[in-house]
């Protein structure tokens, strides 16, 4: 039941912020404020309340789950489920929402109630998609998503968001489309084959679809998620609508809803189609490692701060393509993290950003320079976010990428080459922030306020959680791992016909040949890491 | 109580200085901070030393100490610990680390005394201190790698330190972006070697590498040459050698503490550490003491040409490194463990006499502009010629002879060496006494042009005595094989290291080896002295006229390498980043939804109300239908 309340209370909290707006706009902060935080109490209490086994694959342990018979006629149930991938995710959700509600306090001055109703609603989008166990529902959820996130932009958005809005809308919806459609095939295929129609998750996963079919169907579901990312060749809207958001709406676009794309792929795209998946593989890694660095490439072209972070952001999510197509246990582990450490990262970058905003009026890097005498603070924290964004160790997002780089390695060496040069790239154009900002001779005269205390709460928060997640990455890792552990072993399974026989011959083990032969050291590096616990690896 | 149980404490004690300095610096008295910046590494220093002793008298079992503070991650059997582990090299590394550090910290609370950053100078080096010590201590591959980031960071910061100045911000953006390539390389060696072990603890790996790997097999050859690459970049070697010159733009503590003595070495503390994969790599352990070889001739030459006080010291810093590379090169491990203290003490001390000089020449770093120093500021003076005659290798009375001729000698007495490395060395020891005393002539004798503006007090006076001394005397801890065999400095790094293997025979010719070097390092003294001090005339006209002119112009830019990369690589990729910064992707989409709105706006005109055009539309659209109908 837990995780009905956990929605609802946010979209009760919503209305309910509407409704006291008319009387006060602060009593409505508070009151959306409030409920964010008691969801995030509630994850915590149900993440120390106990670890869980549950498998990404099979029907197992959750550590909650709840179902309820929604269209019965059709299949459709109302099934919530949990376990440490949605945990994780929701965490990351009701962390990251409460601080955008924060953010807000200040920079939100117009239809405050409207504003609060939304971020809420899409909260609860969010919430719901890294829920959700029945397709429809799922559908659903990322539908409800969208629409607060379009009114956000649309409305409280800067000089240019009608247009972005707009754009940002219609990537979405299509690709949405094109996802309900090979929802709605996979339900016909399954029901077509065992005569009971359902969209529950469990039950599609046992459907043996015919392979072209299948791929087809998985490029439904992948388009919807390449888009959400964005991956290469569709993000285009990603620079004009994280520019033109507000705050809030940046953090939660870039922070969160990337996420539920990673998380659609993870959950979605590999257990329901795990041969299509291995087909396109090569094909997503290659889109990732471009995004990588066309990414930093455009990043560094870029004089508007929020959009130097926001394609900054589009090569960080290059990382992610390249570990969830790796089909490596250590590349999973990194992308989860890489989301969770992104998700922190970029928002704190996009709060610095919109800080800046507010006290210049500008958003453009050759107006800014000089600003570390009057704003030391906010300069060694923009330091830490910077160094963040270009993965130094110490900060989580290094831990994620190197899991992430070191597993596709293992899979294909000249793609995590060339993934391991983004890192340079990375370096250049995250150094450009923090020079061009906070270096050089003062460019403007006036006074310049540094952070506020609640800015630094906000900051402060985001600082010690990348800490805690550089140093102490465990407590994550274990709470997703045994999700993967199946994945891992399914999606290496049935490579190739050799490995399949190596495989099935030494569980494991290593023919003698085939150790002369690695020993010898020949590049090709294949799978032969069946069992993740102790087996070989090479 | 055991007192390694303590060694989380040396790494801790700066770090906890950092947190205080960064988060609370601003508020605190300049007095505070310096106290603070000063006596954590201080307090490190002397645990350190104690320990040393201790490990001395009562090693522990084992010959290494290990303490693991806490699982870092855990995932498919792949768990790199938080863990310290304390064997006699790194004992001696975070010896020269918080020793001379500690040195610098003192010499910085004056020397940085009015400076508007000063609490961010201290935390800023402080965070130097625990990167560093962390890269040194670290006993799995993944945490050396956090220290050897965070020494990157640091330097860069430091180097940006005066960020005002966009000079400074571009020096930092250089060197933190070109030791990032080799860092690149070095962690792509980290993927490699964990896919093969599926670990990346340093003990493990060189355990377990020698079984797995024979020796000349490709993986092997792929590791070693990307941990080189690694240690190439944070050398300032051949080929990535370009930002060490421009980290001159740092205040001078930081180019004596980061930029000589501890950072620039972690290249060479790298490959002694793993020095099992460059065993198993032959060929990449020659390309170490190739690229060591080239190295120390190319920054020589060109420290020759400097005029720059700093940038002389720059690249003779370049060069030095290239001799320990040149050790490693041929399996002499220990001694470039010797040359990396022995430097780290004199080049520590150069700096900070440098340092002085330009302090009291009111930040003039040109050193034709110096001159007759030598009277008014006796101790800098003093001690500068000391550490000078260390660097020059003067014979007998200095350490740095005992040092650099013990690479000689192995060079040529090495299995692995050859008389090319060793003539490379020969060619490279005269260069550095003509350069070394070059500066000292140029800036110390002669008549004076400029007024001293500033006179060192005790908190820059004592650091230099210290390290004066330590310049002159710190050699006779490793006398060489002929003079009885008294080396407690390698046979104390035995222990973690291997021996040398020397060609049979050799040892008889260590003598003759030995006063060719002392003659040479004479000789260089000497022609520095009558180009420099006696006929400054004959050195002025070499580089006005002719080829001379141009031959200086090549050495006074570093052998034009950075007019090279800037060619082939920086201009290629701002040029890349300013085509397309629009984005073509997004102006294909553009491109789409533009169309939509020629083809809304053609169709829009037919809509005209015009009742004649609609009648012409139907008969036109119905003709088209019988037609298509009809004939198709």
């Amino acid at each position: 039941m837990i995780l009905v309340d956990l929605i609802i209370i946010l979209m009760l909290g919503g209305f309910l912020s509407w409704i006291v707006s008319k009387w006060s706009a602060l009593a409505a902060r508070w009151i959306a404020f409030v409920a964010v935080v008691i969801d995030f109490i509630l994850t915590l209490i149900l993440w120390l309340g106990g670890g869980s086994h549950v498998n990404i694959l099979t029907r197992g342990q959750w550590i909650r789950d709840f179902q309820l018979k929604w269209i019965p006629e059709l299949g459709v149930s109302f099934h919530l489920a949990l376990d440490g991938l949605s945990l994780v995710m929701i965490a990351l959700t009701l962390f990251i929402g409460g601080l955008s509600i924060l953010v807000s306090w200040k920079e939100i001055r117009e239809r405050i109630g409207f504003f609060h109703f939304n971020i809420l609603w899409l909260l609860a989008g969010i919430l719901g998609v890294f829920l959700s166990m029945d397709l429809l529902l799922f559908y659903f959820f990322w539908e409800v998503m969208l629409v607060p996130m379009f009114f956000i932009l649309g409305i409280w958005g800067y000089e240019n968001r009608k247009f972005a809005s707009i754009k940002f809308f219609l990537f979405t919806q299509l690709s949405g489309l094109l996802m309900l459609i090979a929802i709605l095939g996979l339900y016909f295929v399954h029901g077509h084959q065992t005569g009971t129609y359902t969209f529950d998750y469990f039950a599609l996963l046992e459907t043996s679809i015919p392979g072209k079919l299948a791929f087809w169907l998985m490029c439904g579901f992948l388009i919807a998620f390449v888009v959400k990312l964005p991956a290469l060749p569709f993000h285009s809207w990603l620079p004009d609508a994280y520019t033109q958001s507000p705050t809030a709406g940046s953090v939660i676009l870039a922070g969160l809803m990337s996420k539920t794309a990673a998380y659609g792929m993870l959950r979605f795209v590999l257990p329901l189609f795990p041969d299509a998946a291995r087909t396109i593989a090569p094909l997503a890694i290659l889109l990732g490692v471009a995004g990588i660095l066309y990414g930093a490439k455009m990043a560094y072209a870029q004089k508007d701060l929020k959009r130097l972070v926001a394609f900054s952001s589009l090569s960080h999510m290059g990382f992610i393509m390249v570990g969830i197509f790796s089909s490596q246990a250590l590349a999973y582990q990194g992308t989860v993290l890489e989301m969770v450490t992104h998700g922190i990262s970029i928002s704190a970058l996009f709060i610095i950003a919109g800080a800046l905003k507010a006290r210049t009026g500008t958003r453009d890097m050759s107006e800014m320079g000089g600003f570390w005498k009057q704003m030391p603070a906010m300069g060694g924290i923009t330091l830490i976010f910077v160094l963040a964004s270009l993965g130094l160790p110490g900060l989580g997002n290094f831990i994620a990428e190197f899991l992430i780089l070191a597993g596709a390695f293992q899979s294909s060496v000249l793609w995590a080459v060339l993934a391991t040069v983004g890192l340079i790239s990375s370096m250049i154009y995250s150094l450009v922030i923090l020079q061009r900002i906070f270096h050089g001779q003062p460019q403007k005269e006036g006074k310049l306020v540094d952070f506020s205390a609640r800015e630094f709460i906000i900051m402060a928060c985001l600082i010690i959680v990348i800490f805690w997640l550089g140093f102490f990455p465990q407590k994550v890792i274990s709470t997703v791992s045994p999700v993967f552990d199946k994945l891992e072993q399914q999606m290496n399974v049935s490579f190739s016909p050799g490995q399949r026989l190596l495989q099935g011959a030494s569980e494991g083990q290593v023919s003698p040949e085939d150790a002369l032969r690695l020993n010898r050291g020949e590049p090709s590096i294949v799978y032969l890491r069946t069992n993740t616990k102790g087996g070989a690896r090479w | 109580m055991d007192i390694f149980n303590l060694l989380w404490l040396i790494p801790a004690l700066p770090l906890c200085s950092f947190l205080i300095l960064a988060i609370f610096g601003s508020k605190l008295s300049g007095r505070a901070v310096a106290i603070i910046g000063c006596a954590t590494v201080g307090l490190a220093a002397l645990l350190t030393i104690w320990m040393g002793i201790t490990f001395l008298t009562a090693p522990p079992a084992g010959n290494f100490y290990q303490q693991t503070l806490w699982v870092w991650l855990n995932t498919g059997g792949f768990s790199p610990s938080i863990a310290l582990y304390l064997d006699p090299l790194s004992l001696i590394f975070i010896f020269v680390v918080t020793f001379v550090g500690f040195l610098i910290h003192w010499y910085s609370s004056e020397f940085m005394q009015g400076d508007e950053g000063y609490a961010r100078f201290f935390a800023y080096m402080n965070l130097f201190i625990f990167s560093m010590l962390t890269l040194v201590l670290a006993n799995n591959l993944l945490l050396l790698y956090l220290g050897w980031e965070g020494v990157g960071l640091c330097s860069f910061l430091l180097i940006g330190f005066w960020y005002r100045d966009p000079v400074n911000s571009y020096a930092a953006r250089k060197a933190f972006i070109v030791t990032r390539i080799g860092d690149t390389a070095m962690i792509i060696g980290l993927f490699l070697l964990l896919s093969s072990f599926n670990t990346l603890n340093i003990a493990e790996i060189l355990t377990k590498a020698p079984g797995v790997w024979s020796p000349g097999s490709s993986r092997a050859f792929w590791a070693a040459i990307l941990l080189l690459g690694g240690a190439l970049g944070k050398s300032a070697q051949l080929p990535l050698q370009t930002w060490l010159p421009d980290a001159m733009a740092g205040p001078t503590p930081v180019s004596a503490l980061i930029h000589a003595a501890t950072m620039v070495t972690a290249g060479v503390y790298l490959i002694a550490r793993t020095h099992v994969l460059f065993e198993l790599a032959p060929v990449v352990q020659l390309l170490v003491a190739i690229i060591g070889a080239a190295t120390l001739v190319v920054a020589g030459f060109s420290a020759l040409a400097q005029k720059d006080i700093k940038r002389v010291l720059a690249y003779s810093t370049i060069s030095q490194i290239g001799y320990m590379f040149l050790a490693l090169g041929v399996g002499a491990w220990s001694a470039a463990i010797f040359h990396f203290m022995i430097h780290a003490f004199f080049k520590a001390l150069l700096f900070l006499g440098a340092g002085a000089v330009i302090l009291a020449m009111d930040h003039e770093h040109d050193m034709f502009k110096m001159g007759g120093l030598r009277k008014k500021m006796p101790v800098v003076f003093w001690t500068f010629l000391f550490g000078s005659g260390a660097l020059a290798a003067l014979p007998l009375i200095t350490a740095g002879f005992y040092s650099k001729d013990q690479i000689l000698f192995f060079t040529m007495a090495s299995v692995k060496g050859s008389i090319w490395l060793w003539l490379a060395g020969i060619v490279g020891a005269f260069i550095t006494s003509v350069y070394t005393f070059r500066m000292v002539f140029v800036t110390f004798f002669g008549e004076q042009k400029m007024q001293v503006h500033y006179h060192a007090k005790n908190c820059i006076k004592i650091p230099l005595i210290i390290l004066g001394i330590l310049s002159l005397i710190a050699g006779f801890i490793e006398l060489p094989h002929a003079w009885g065999n008294f080396a407690p400095f390698s046979d104390f790094l035995n222990g973690a290291l291997p021996q040398v293997q020397l060609i049979s025979g050799m040892e008889s010719r260590e003598i003759i080896l030995e006063v060719i070097t002392a003659i040479i390092a004479l000789v260089g003294v000497y022609a520095a002295w009558v180009f420099f001090l006696k006929k400054p005339q004959l050195a002025y006209r070499f580089k006005t006229a002719g080829a001379g002119k141009g031959i200086y112009r090549f050495f006074f830019e570093g052998w034009m390498f950075d007019r090279l990369y800037d060619l082939i690589f920086v201009r290629p990729i701002v040029w890349l980043s300013k085509i397309d910064r629009r984005d073509f992707v997004d102006r294909i989409y553009g491109g789409i939804g533009q169309l939509n709105m020629v083809l809304n706006k053609s169709f829009s005109r037919t809509q005209n109300g015009l009742l004649r055009w609609y009648l012409f539309g139907v008969a036109f659209g119905a003709a088209l239908l019988l037609t298509i109908i009809l004939f198709l």
